[in-house]
């Protein structure tokens, strides 16, 4: 690990002061997988502000939305009874992943900024885009069994590896930011960014910005959720592939339906085609697998990922099938 | 010559005049083999406390004046030289006290290879930092010693290097082209044919011949590799974390130049060794570089430097082929393949050695080859050849009971040896159709449909495989045993072996107590340390016998001390060691026990403040005259997800035939570990090797995977307890057979759930969908 110097700044508006006036900080929440990195070097931040401090509040809205603190741990958002009772999807999500020891550790804003688990840019003898811009990308033509089936580039394969941000995207949250120009809000969908030709760049966040809280805009048929995850064990595991799903049936059509996918881009994928497809069909099996199609319809395998594809489909349907059944 | 050679010789000598050994024919039977009391009693471990409270003490917990702490630096290419390397920023970075590399190096004796020499520890001979060559991709290229480990790690990473690469080979596939056979394998012939079994497969009326494919696999131990040393002149004291003290004690003499009374091992407890922890080059440029710096080294490989400086289990492509009569009996058995290895190592992963003696096919061809790679030299791992080799050949079974349409295990039965059917030789004691009856009918192997696909619950295809399990009984030669006996009237049993979770302090202290006629809190075994009488080393599943069989003859030499010590004023005047036992902390007279006397009053009247008696077990010709196996029947019942692939195994029984069972606790903790280990084997373990360059890509247990709770369900596991009539205490080994049949019984469940095979481990689930 490369030499750093902490801090643990007072408030949101000293902590974007202190990175401003510092270089190359990085905030630092649980650390789940910032310290993993600086002991990797993948990541040599000189300064580490923490955060961990700043609200962690969980604050219900009184027209069914919700509001988390940035700093309010996995373990406290996934146990929120309120959390539970609006978007459950959240908790199972959040559940899903890693261990119980991480979660509580690990923070909102913290989750929604880790880094890909792509094992050659974890690997400092390796050529990655993403951790050394322009140096080219091993996991192309190599061990890519975890990449991307969607929106991948030819500079980046890798994936997105969050639970948590899949329900997010589902659930249109909308991030909070404050930087040294104010602040802002932006939907979690358009948060990460695609790789294009600057895998470097995982977000749209600006210099020092600082994530201090997430939305959740009500949502009234969130109660009806599922969130599958499949991965190689039974625990402990990065999603292949996951879903997390929410469907509104009237009179046997979907009236309305959020969909998202977890493991298969560079960011939490929202299955827009695959929500647009569905939106006033019958709720059958039928329909489901034409909204996976859809949705599906752009995704390209690799040497080891193609099985993805299929996958995904599969679950997506199985996933819509399951909550329909049960609005039946 | 390998160990097990050389116990061949010492069978001549022995048919010359020595003693037999007394579980051979014509001995005297071991009286405790069917003894009930501490032998076989669920004992639990006598560490368990202190590991629970962290009192147990560690090789990288062992505290020293002015300690140094040590990282590596590892090469990222697979084979070349270094051009250049440059170390002037990391010496001068905060904390640091020395960087040794091929350059300043001392001069060293490369390891001796384990099994080229009764004490031989060595994993690999090439030179370790002697040169600028390069041999794979992982190979620890320089030592950095700083003031603290977190120095250490970081000036580490600004050491800078120039390679010139060379053509490697890397890639199993292309490696395929050019194989070799190998001498030996471990002391066996790398092909054995008898009759035509390619001619016999081609006439059979039933045929199965199929490819099946086992990656590479890592050690991951719970505790990473660690040594804390010190030089002290030209001495050296090694804390390690081993499970040969004895054997690292004699290698590291002969690298350093140095005689072996210099060095020092200790290894009081080791977090898991499963054939992992022996000699390799952190120990070696540790203690180099504390000789150079003068100053005392941790040395605790990280996770990644266990992957790349450490091997495992290698990748194997067998194939097994089957033919047999419409009655079920095998005409042919034909079990062929491939390891991959190295150069500069000798472990040919055994996994032909099954096929030797599991089935009496008429016609058997047997034949290993070896392809050679430049990857981080292979090493043992729980059931080296056994744990895949079973996978193959069991899977092979199934696949043709089901072309048969007979049940696995009947098929099994109706082709049960009635010797061993390659080397000729007597079974000492073979309960494998006894274990299948037991363990079928405790895990309702009859509601098992033979049709694949037929029971479904929901989304998920539940099906039931089974697996035959085995593993060889060996006996460690050489080693010894002392054993004390103080005027209080306690017991000090001493040898240099080992505690690697397995029980071995607490079986061998109920087995010393037993047969000294004591109870347990009396008797006090020391191990671990080089200090002590050698030992043997902890592998092979034979630490167990060999142990108690050192204790036999240590017992012996010290009943005949004892008799001569009583003299003629004891009730025991006249009496030769073999018509005394040992008796409420005495010697009693076997025909007529009212002649007795205790330990404290022989002494007490000698005025002798302790006896003393060290002895070495007699070579293991059992193991030569009979074929001597181990087995098992595992059972296994598994959901296989008809929408995604993933494979759940939801009940998992083993039964198992190991001869006398010497702690039911332990050994069920064993048993269960095996099975465990197994399940990873079958369903998540393989090492991502970049073909390209051969650089380990999931060097983490984040992306390397072993079951976690959740994909362990309750195990149950049963035993025969029948005593083997050939081996000490009536014991076989069992500490590696848990893991082996594993692999085939979940690959048998899994077809019978969903009608797919797979012959490519791990099972993951794209292979399924």
């Amino acid at each position: 690990m490369t030499p750093f110097t902490y801090a643990r700044p007072a408030d949101p508006a000293a902590a974007i002061r202190a990175s401003a006036d510092a270089s190359q900080a990085r905030y630092l929440g649980g650390g789940t997988n910032l310290v993993d990195l600086m002991r990797e070097r993948v990541e040599r931040p000189k300064t580490l502000l923490d955060v961990t401090r700043f609200s962690h509040a969980i604050e219900a809205r009184a027209d069914g939305g919700l509001m988390i603190g940035a700093a309010a741990t996995n373990t406290a958002v996934a146990a929120d009874r309120t959390v539970r009772e609006r978007f459950p999807l959240l908790s199972r999500a959040i559940l899903a992943g890693a261990s119980g020891q991480i979660r509580n550790m690990a923070t909102m804003a913290g989750n929604i900024l880790q880094r890909t688990r792509c094992t050659y840019f974890y690997d400092e003898a390796s050529r990655c885009n993403k951790r050394e811009p322009g140096t080219g990308c091993d996991a192309i033509d190599g061990i890519n069994r975890i990449h991307a089936i969607l929106g991948a580039s030819p500079s980046c394969v890798a994936t997105h590896p969050s639970d948590m941000c899949v329900a997010l995207a589902a659930l249109d949250a909308i991030v909070h930011v404050e930087g040294p120009d104010g602040a802002r809000s932006i939907p979690l969908v358009e948060l990460h960014r695609l790789p294009g030709g600057h895998p470097d760049i995982d977000t749209v966040l600006r210099p020092h910005e600082l994530i201090t809280a997430v939305e959740l805009p009500a949502l009234p048929f969130a109660r009806r959720a599922a969130y599958r995850k499949v991965r190689d064990r039974a625990s402990y595991a990065f999603a292949l592939v996951s879903v997390a799903a929410m469907l509104d049936v009237d009179g046997g059509r979907v009236r309305d339906v959020r969909i998202a996918l977890g493991g298969v881009a560079h960011k939490p994928w929202r299955a827009f085609a695959a929500e647009a497809a569905l939106r006033g069909q019958p709720a059958t099996e039928a329909s489901f697998a034409e909204a996976a199609a859809a949705e599906l319809a752009e995704a390209a395998g690799l040497r080891d990922n193609a099985f993805k594809i299929e996958l995904a489909r599969r679950v997506i349907v199985a996933t819509l099938y399951d909550l329909a059944g049960d609005a039946a | 010559m390998t160990s097990i050679q050389e116990a061949a010789q010492t069978l001549l000598k022995t048919a010359i005049g020595m003693v037999p050994a007394r579980w051979l024919p014509g001995g005297t039977p071991d009286p405790l083999m069917h003894k009930h009391g501490l032998i076989g009693a669920p004992v639990s471990r006598l560490d368990g406390p202190l590991k629970v409270q962290g009192r147990a003490r560690f090789a990288a917990e062992v505290p020293m004046e002015g300690l140094t702490y040590a990282a590596l630096l590892h090469s990222s290419i697979a084979r070349g030289r270094i051009a250049a390397i440059d170390t002037s920023a990391a010496e001068a970075a905060p904390g640091v006290v020395f960087v040794m590399t091929h350059r300043n190096a001392p001069r060293l004796s490369p390891p001796v290879l384990m099994n080229s020499k009764p004490k031989a520890a060595g994993t690999s001979n090439l030179p370790v930092m002697q040169d600028a060559e390069i041999h794979w991709n992982g190979q620890p290229i320089a030592v950095l010693l700083a003031d603290t480990q977190e120095q250490a790690d970081h000036a580490v990473s600004l050491i800078r290097v120039r390679y010139e690469s060379a053509t490697a080979i890397t890639d199993f596939e292309a490696s395929k082209g050019t194989t070799r056979v190998p001498r030996d394998i471990l002391g066996e012939p790398p092909s054995v044919e008898k009759g035509d079994a390619e001619g016999a497969l081609k006439q059979a009326a039933f045929q199965v011949d199929a490819t099946y494919r086992t990656p590479f696999q890592n050690h991951n131990a719970i505790e990473l590799h660690a040594a804390t040393l010190a030089w002290d002149g030209d001495n050296l004291t090694i804390h390690d974390a081993t499970q040969m003290v004895t054997h690292v004690g004699w290698t590291m003499a002969q690298i350093f130049g140095i005689r072996e009374d210099q060095v020092r091992i200790m290894s009081p407890y080791v977090g898991g060794g499963f054939g992992g922890k022996s000699l390799w080059d952190h120990q070696i440029v540790a203690a180099a570089a504390s000789r150079v710096s003068g100053r005392p080294v941790r040395m605790v490989l990280s996770r990644e430097g266990v992957f790349r400086s450490v091997g495992g289990r290698t990748t194997t492509e067998q194939r097994v082929a089957l033919g047999a009569r419409s009655d079920g009996k095998l005409t042919a058995l034909i079990h062929t393949g491939t390891a991959a290895m190295t150069t500069h190592n000798d472990c040919p992963e055994q996994f032909t050695f099954p096929a030797r003696h599991l089935y009496s096919a008429d016609d058997i061809r047997i034949a290993q080859r070896i392809a050679d790679m430049n990857i981080v030299a292979n090493t043992f791992m729980r059931a080296p050849g056994e744990s895949i080799g079973t996978f193959a050949l069991e899977c092979a079974m199934d696949e043709l009971a089901e072309a048969m349409n007979i049940d696995p295990i009947e098929l099994r039965r109706r082709n049960e040896p009635a010797k061993d059917p390659t080397s000729g030789n007597e079974f000492s004691s073979r309960n494998l159709m006894e274990a299948y009856t037991r363990g079928a009918e405790r895990f309702g192997w009859d509601k098992r449909s033979a049709t694949p696909g037929a029971r479904q619950e929901g989304e998920w295809h539940i099906g039931m495989g089974v697996a035959t399990a085995t593993y060889p009984y060996y006996r460690m030669p050489g080693g010894s045993v002392r054993i004390r006996l103080t005027a209080d009237g306690r017991a000090i049993v001493s040898t240099a072996v080992h505690e690697m979770g397995m029980g071995t302090a607490t079986v061998q202290a109920q087995h010393a107590a037993e047969r000294l006629g004591l109870p347990m809190d009396q008797v006090l075994f020391e191990y671990g340390d080089t200090a002590l009488p050698d030992g043997s080393m902890a592998g092979g599943s034979s630490q167990t016998v060999s142990v108690a069989a050192g204790i036999i003859a240590a017992h012996d030499a010290l009943k005949t001390a004892l008799l001569k010590l009583a003299g003629n004023d004891s009730p025991l005047a006249g009496l030769k060691a073999d018509a005394v036992e040992a008796r409420d902390g005495g010697l009693a007279c076997r025909k007529d026990p009212s002649k007795q006397e205790s330990y404290v009053s022989i002494l007490r009247r000698a005025g002798r403040e302790e006896i003393s008696a060290e002895a070495s077990a007699a070579p293991p010709l059992e193991a030569q005259k009979f074929s001597m196996h181990s087995y098992g029947a595992q059972f296994c019942e598994v959901r296989v997800s008809a929408i995604t692939g993933e494979v759940r195994v939801s009940r998992f029984l083993g039964s198992f035939d190991c001869g006398r069972i010497l702690n039911a606790k332990t050994a069920a903790s064993q048993f269960r570990g095996g099975i465990i280990m197994g399940l990873g084997l079958a369903l998540m373990e393989e090492t991502q090797r970049d073909p390209r360059s051969g650089r380990i890509m999931n060097p983490s247990l984040a992306e390397y995977h072993v079951p976690v709770h959740m994909d362990v369900p309750e195990i149950d596991v049963i035993w025969t307890d029948i005593p083997d009539p050939h081996s000490p205490l009536g014991a076989r080994g069992i500490g590696e057979i848990g893991i082996t049949g594993v692999g085939a019984a979940v690959a048998n469940a899994v077809y019978n759930a969903t009608g797919k095979r797979v012959r490519s481990l791990p099972i993951t689930l794209d292979k399924l969908l």
